[in-house]
């Protein structure tokens, strides 16, 4: 059993409390025409996930709380999480500090576009 | 070649007070070079390394394993076999491996104790008992000895199933698949590891792979914590950590790692002779030899690599099974313990090329890799040493996620996920 607490409404509960979303920060392929997107773009929204043994960044629903979605990065391993924050933000920045394998890199080209 | 297993054997040991065995397999340490190397000690890895050595001849080969042989799923799994899947390309896998199973314990002089003793899905919904219809009719076209069976069959075969018709699911069929049944998992991964050791092939436990080189587009060997191992072959076969091992490649794959769970029961008189699933309540039973009875059920739905499952799984496959079998409700659980599966997004597995030359993948079998061992590991030898995908593991391609060819097994529900 793991205790999951909703950043939004502070209701904290087991993971029958919430929905797992999978994969965090997954982008769809920025375009508006279908033409632009190749197979290997698609292929990678859709399917390609990071599934690190370690640290993992996740998205989450409070189903039994206030309904919304937010984003959580939770160890694989020990099962425990390690931050909670809003849907449309990045992790705290000593959180993605810590991250190894493909989520290294994965937000450095996002925080160069925040600044 | 090692001495042969028989009644024979038994006698002469027992005059020895069975001090002499003769080891099923060496312990070497790693040469410089192999021709191949298959990543993962599993049953599918270790099939794979026993035909590559008897169909293809390739017996300076390597397989390495980060903790001990058949350790890992092979070793954690509820031991079913079946080969009723709805889409042609599993049906072929699956069969393949079921109708392999039937002679593998002559042929590898190991008893497998493979019991085709029957196996049933339940309908507890209408809309699951036209399902089922639907996979009798497709796999009575790919010529699988499979049938539906009414109310009254289940309850002859399994006398001890509630077919009170007035429950929240009732009983209202069967899809019976006759020739489905168990194994003994264990013996499977230990069968294997004697038939590829017979044949030169060196099985390095211990030993955990923490690179993988290549030169430029093509693989030149391995890093591991026993030393660099040089190979052009590489099979990596390691289930729920397959995404690490080839993050090492610089492969990315479209799987997720989550924790399945089992249980067994204290043992038991005969209860049940078949095995019985109830996808609709997410829970399925056998009863082992020793009359444990053996049950399984869905995964955790989040990223876990801990081998340690959630009690809300556990509690939902119990509740769902004592509805079934009232009988059990009093039954006390012996043991519970949790695998690492890869799932990918259709539910069927990956056995591919890659874009690095030399390198090959066989993973994604996600709940269901138990019952393909034999046919997995023929294919996927056949395939590494011809370089060129064998006709039944073609379609389980890499490429198929890009080329939007799924083969779709997660809506056909054909087990519990």
């Amino acid at each position: 059993m793991i205790i999951v607490t909703c950043p939004v409404c502070n209701a904290s509960g087991d993971e029958t409390d919430f929905h797992y979303g999978g994969q965090a920060h997954v982008r769809r392929p920025a375009t508006t025409d279908a033409a632009n997107i190749t197979d290997e773009e698609q292929r990678d929204y859709l399917f390609i996930r990071h599934n690190p043994k370690g640290l993992h960044f996740e998205r989450w629903r409070c189903d039994r709380g206030c309904g919304k979605w937010f984003h959580a990065a939770r160890d694989t391993v020990s099962l425990d999480f390690k931050a909670y924050y809003g849907i449309t933000e990045l992790p705290p920045a000593e959180i993605i500090a810590q991250a190894k394998g493909p989520w290294a890199d994965y937000f450095k080209e996002r925080m160069k576009a925040k600044k | 070649m090692k001495p042969r297993y028989s009644i024979f054997s038994i006698a002469r040991n027992a005059m020895n007070y069975h001090k002499d065995w003769e080891r099923a397999w060496r312990s070497p340490n790693p040469k410089a070079e192999y021709d191949a190397v298959i990543v993962g000690a599993g049953g599918h890895g270790l099939a794979t390394a026993y035909y590559l050595a008897k169909n293809h001849g390739l017996t300076n080969i390597a397989v390495i394993e980060k903790g001990w042989l058949g350790g890992g799923n092979t070793g954690r799994n509820t031991t079913i076999i079946r080969s009723n899947y709805l889409q042609d390309a599993s049906i072929a896998i699956y069969e393949l491996a079921r109708s392999l199973y039937e002679g593998l314990s002559q042929e590898l002089n190991y008893n497998m104790m493979f019991s085709p003793r029957g196996l049933m899905m339940l309908c507890q919904t209408e809309h699951e008992l036209r399902a089922m219809k639907r996979t009798s009719h497709a796999n009575r076209l790919a010529g699988l000895d499979c049938r539906m069976i009414s109310p009254n069959e289940v309850k002859e075969i399994a006398p001890i199933i509630n077919t009170d018709a007035e429950c929240r699911y009732p009983i209202l069929g069967a899809y019976y698949q006759p020739r489905g049944g168990t194994g003994r998992h264990d013996a499977v991964a230990w069968g294997y590891a004697r038939g590829a050791d017979a044949m030169g092939v060196d099985i390095i436990q211990q030993c955990e792979v923490t690179g993988i080189l290549r030169d430029g587009g093509k693989v030149v060997g391995l890093q591991t914590s026993k030393g660099e191992i040089k190979t052009k072959k590489i099979g990596v076969v390691t289930a729920g950590h397959v995404s690490t091992i080839m993050d090492m490649a610089g492969v990315r794959m479209p799987i997720e790692s989550m924790c399945l769970q089992a249980l067994v029961s204290e043992p038991i008189k005969p209860v049940l002779d078949c095995v019985v699933m109830a996808n609709t309540v997410h829970g399925y039973m056998s009863q082992s030899d020793k009359g444990e009875l053996v049950i399984g059920g869905g995964t955790d739905p989040y990223n876990n690599y801990s081998q340690r499952g959630s009690f809300t799984a556990l509690e939902h496959t119990v509740t769902a099974l004592v509805e079934t079998f009232p009988i059990i409700s009093r039954l006390r659980m012996l043991r519970q313990w949790g695998g690492i599966v890869d799932m990918t997004g259709d539910r069927s597995p990956i056995l591919s090329k890659t874009d690095v030359e030399g390198l090959y993948v066989n993973c994604g079998w996600g709940t269901g890799g138990f019952k393909a061992i034999p046919g997995s590991g023929l294919v996927f030898a056949d395939t590494m040493a011809n370089d060129r995908p064998h006709p039944i593991a073609a379609p389980f391609s890499l490429n198929r996620f890009k080329e939007g060819r799924l083969i779709d097994e997660s809506v056909a529900a054909a087990v519990a996920h």
